[in-house]
């Protein structure tokens, strides 16, 4: 990782020259755009953690290589750029051609010499590296006609995939800062604080309080009991298979820094702190560039754009605890002590950090603040729907064709977030279910496909928003296990400090473990469910309060599956190891022997082209075997 | 929302005690301004069952034995009384079917967790929980990691000699680095305060020698 991290950082350190007003950073952007030539070919590579663990940065290593080698002139030189990530994971490397948009999808370190010659100097697509839409098998050059781009609606994500998130003039030829200017030198705090209050804008962390109600409180309280007032970006996702804060803080930290520093600006504070989990090394990092940038640029720390405003940021790094994403756990780990919530009331609004009015807030809801002040609280408030403003950003996962970050306008339905978007799920025609909100989510069946994706609708189906998880489920997932998995997971989590979480968790996964070995009955199904609604009310925190949801929403919409469990003794999506048996099919089996090499017990025997067999009394239920099969003839029951 | 407010400034103004007003069961009841909803059931000699509360400690609210159904302006929640303050024209409910359920499965996670307990088995039958359904892992275990000990460490002895360690389901009350504290000076305040008896374990492991 160390040498790929090296390769990342491609912009040298910014001249220490503050810009003195407002109009210095106008002029400061015309010159950067002056500079730059609008035709000039740029060779976007995504460095996105998922590109680079699949090897971006050799990519971007060749491309340069063979563009030198092929001794091009001084002016058609194409930039070979390295940004955040584009979202589509599941395709990565990226290369994208700007401005024409031509998309390459899973590149390798070889490629590189075939796309120079074909692509710049013939001027031709190199038409295996171009993506194919699963369904219509369709051959689609451009990115912006891929559906899983066309379907989106980039207002935080909008940057992402286009700048260089360590060269701060790239930001600000997009127009980055143009919102903290326009607040710092047009705006009062209280009309800042009245925009946000108009938009709408809603938490995007999970709890979806109103973000402006938020700050008034918090400006309330500090002129009741005048003192500092603290603002905080809360960076510590750390939902399974969630990173949509991660690809912000890491593609357009920025925006988060101008969010921020705009928020400070309408509560009346001097200091931010940006928690971020540790194990987001490449968000520490660009976060990192980018305060130094700005302060370089007087775009943060004293006397910001000239008007007499300070404001610095510092950062802060999680150690690792799930519940330090809580609020009033995040502070105590902010103030050095052990992470463990503490009862609200009171609010951090009102008592925060060192018992000061603090406002903390998501990373994505920073990011959407410079919108708002940019492009009015009206324009904001039109996107979505009523209730729930704005767009939210998803990581769709799971079984779903195109895998990645999506965002999109609040109040679309689920079955288009995966359909469309995610391109259905492979080799079959529905889902099964999609679990929101991460492991305190719900799961929602695909009879609810229409549900719209708000704050309101989805937790009138029993889920949530959340941070914005959505792993989707085919039929070979089965319930009892998704509950068991999202439980372990908070067991683990879990701080401990309240008995309903701290025993309630080893409770309900005592139940789990039960039905998934065919035991138990219905009784016993009704007393787990009242044992998750005990937890859901008695837990001191959102992390113990929200984590029977997983069950408490398999149980209402699909309690014939816990059912054939315990009284059919059955796992009907062949996954609950205690309660299946794989076997071969004679009538398909061409004894290719595929799965008797696969077998890690070595218990499929039979000869050479002819039918094999599995010793059930051997057999550890792996699912080697199926995997393995070409003619597809082992099955599971 | 305005005029409500007004009206219940006027109505304060007009009995201007100070006290705070509102009802427990049914049973109207006052309190002083900074109480607790456990404080006054205490007050009116209404039973609400704790475990980690001591009058002479901060609550933290971690048993959730003390929960009590809130009902106010068409919200009703439950929470712990030990850590709500009081407030104007609440209605508590300290034995509601919601409260009963959390109160039965909590005693039953700690009939199962804490077996070697007489105090925690007396308080269940008190409650009417008498059996389990879950499995007993440690028959020797009897702390239910409330932390009382702890907090009386700090905020009556004021050594801190103990401390609650690791987290979740690995929950411990421990001396530093797992041994014998240096900083303990034998008070026995901690076996005081213990509410289940499991000090009597822990006294030998963690207490200066």
């Amino acid at each position: 990782m160390g040498d790929a991290m090296a390769q990342v950082s491609t912009a040298g350190k910014i001249e220490d020259f503050r810009l003195p007003s407002a109009e210095g950073l106008a002029a400061y952007r015309e010159s950067i755009l002056a500079e730059r030539d609008p035709n000039r070919t740029v060779i976007i590579v995504c460095h996105g953690t998922g590109c680079i663990a699949n090897g971006s940065p050799k990519v971007a290593g060749a491309l340069r290589k063979s563009i030198a080698a092929a001794g091009m002139t001084a002016q058609v030189i194409p930039q070979i750029k390295t940004t955040g990530c584009h979202g589509f994971c599941s395709r990565g490397p990226l290369v994208i051609f700007q401005p024409s948009g031509l998309f390459y999808q899973k590149v390798k370190e070889n490629d590189a010499e075939e796309i120079v010659k074909t692509t710049l100097l013939e001027g031709n697509p190199v038409e295996r590296l171009l993506y194919r839409d699963p369904r219509t098998d369709e051959l689609i050059p451009y990115d912006y006609e891929i559906p899983f781009y066309k379907h989106q609606q980039r207002i935080v994500l909008r940057n992402i995939g286009k700048i260089d998130p360590v060269d701060i003039r790239d930001t600000i030829a997009v127009g980055g800062y143009q919102a903290l200017a326009k607040a710092l030198t047009s705006m009062t705090p209280e009309e800042v604080l009245t925009a946000v209050e108009a938009a709408g804008l809603r938490g995007r962390g999970g709890g979806g309080f109103p973000t402006g109600r938020k700050w008034r409180i918090a400006v309330e309280n500090a002129r009741k009991n005048p003192g500092p007032v603290y603002v905080v970006g809360n960076g510590d996702e750390g939902d399974p298979g969630a990173f949509m804060d991660r690809t912000l803080m890491e593609g357009d930290p920025h925006a988060v820094l101008e969010g921020m520093t705009i928020g400070a600006y309408a509560l009346g504070a001097h200091q931010g702190y940006i928690y971020v989990r540790m194990e987001y090394p490449l968000a520490v990092r660009h976060l990192s560039i980018a305060i130094e940038q700005a302060r370089a640029l007087g775009l943060l720390g004293e006397n910001i754009l000239g008007t007499g405003f300070n404001f610095d940021i510092q950062i802060n790094r999680g150690a690792g605890a799930f519940v330090c994403g809580e609020e009033t756990a995040l502070i105590a780990s902010l103030e050095g002590r052990v992470g463990e919530p503490i009862p609200r009331p009171p609010y951090p609004a009102e008592k925060g950090l060192w018992g000061r009015p603090t406002i903390i807030n998501n990373v994505e809801t920073w990011g959407n603040v410079p919108q708002i002040i940019e492009k009015g609280a009206k324009w904001f408030s039109k996107l979505g729907v009523p209730h729930s403003t704005g767009t939210k950003i998803f990581s769709l996962v799971g079984k779903v064709n195109n895998v990645g970050l999506v965002e999109v306008p609040m109040g679309i339905t689920l079955g288009r977030i995966v359909e469309e978007i995610g391109g259905g799920v492979p080799g079959q025609d529905r889902f099964k279910a999609v679990q929101t909100g991460g492991p305190s989510g719900g799961c929602i069946p695909y009879e609810l496909k229409d549900t719209p994706v708000d704050f309101d609708s989805l937790s009138a189906v029993g889920a949530m928003m959340g941070s914005g998880g959505m792993i989707v489920m085919d039929k070979r997932d089965c319930v009892v296990d998704v509950a068991c998995y999202f439980l372990r997971f908070l067991e683990e989590e879990s701080c401990g400090k309240c008995l309903p979480c701290r025993l309630g968790l080893k409770a309900m996964l005592e139940y789990l473990d039960k039905f998934s070995k065919g035991k138990g009955s219905q009784e016993d199904i009704d007393d787990l469910h009242s044992l998750a609604r005990a937890i859901m009310a008695g837990s001191l925190c959102a992390l113990g309060g929200t984590s029977p949801n997983p069950i408490l929403t398999t149980i209402r919409y699909f309690k014939d599956e816990y059912l054939t469990h315990v009284v059919d003794h059955k796992c009907p999506a062949g996954v609950c190891k205690d309660l299946i048996t794989y076997s071969i099919d004679p009538e398909i089996c061409n004894g290719c022997r595929a799965c008797a090499r696969a077998c890690p017990q070595g218990c499929i025997s039979g000869e050479k082209k002819k039918p094999h067999t599995i010793d059930a009394s051997a057999c550890i239920r792996c699912g080697m075997c199926m995997d393995e099969c070409p003619v597809g003839a082992v099955m599971v029951e | 929302m305005n005029a409500k407010k007004a009206k219940k400034e006027k109505a304060k103004k007009e009995k201007g005690d100070g006290l705070i007003r509102f009802t427990i069961n049914g049973q109207s009841v006052q309190a002083r301004e900074g109480w607790t909803v456990l404080e006054t059931a205490r007050q009116y000699g209404i039973h609400i069952p704790t475990l980690c509360f001591h009058p002479a400690v901060h609550p933290i609210g971690s048993c959730r034995l003390c929960v009590v159904e809130t009902r106010q302006n068409n919200l009703t929640r439950v929470v712990a009384s030990c850590i709500t303050p009081v407030s104007e024209g609440v209605e508590v409910l300290t034995d509601s079917e919601e409260v009963q359920n959390v109160r039965r499965w909590v005693l039953e996670m700690l009939l199962a967790n804490c077996p070697a307990s007489l105090q925690i088995r007396e308080l269940a039958q008190e409650c009417g929980v008498t059996s389990t359904h879950f499995t007993v892992e440690h028959p020797e275990d009897a702390c239910p990691r409330c932390g009382l000990c702890v907090r009386a460490c700090d905020e009556v002895v004021g050594v801190r000699a103990i401390s609650l360690g690791n987290r979740g389901v690995f929950k411990e009350v421990t001396a530093p680095y797992h041994q014998r504290s240096t900083d303990c000076i034998r008070c026995g305040t901690c076996l005081y305060v213990c509410p289940t008896g499991a000090m009597e374990q822990l006294f030998p492991q963690v207490s200066s020698e």
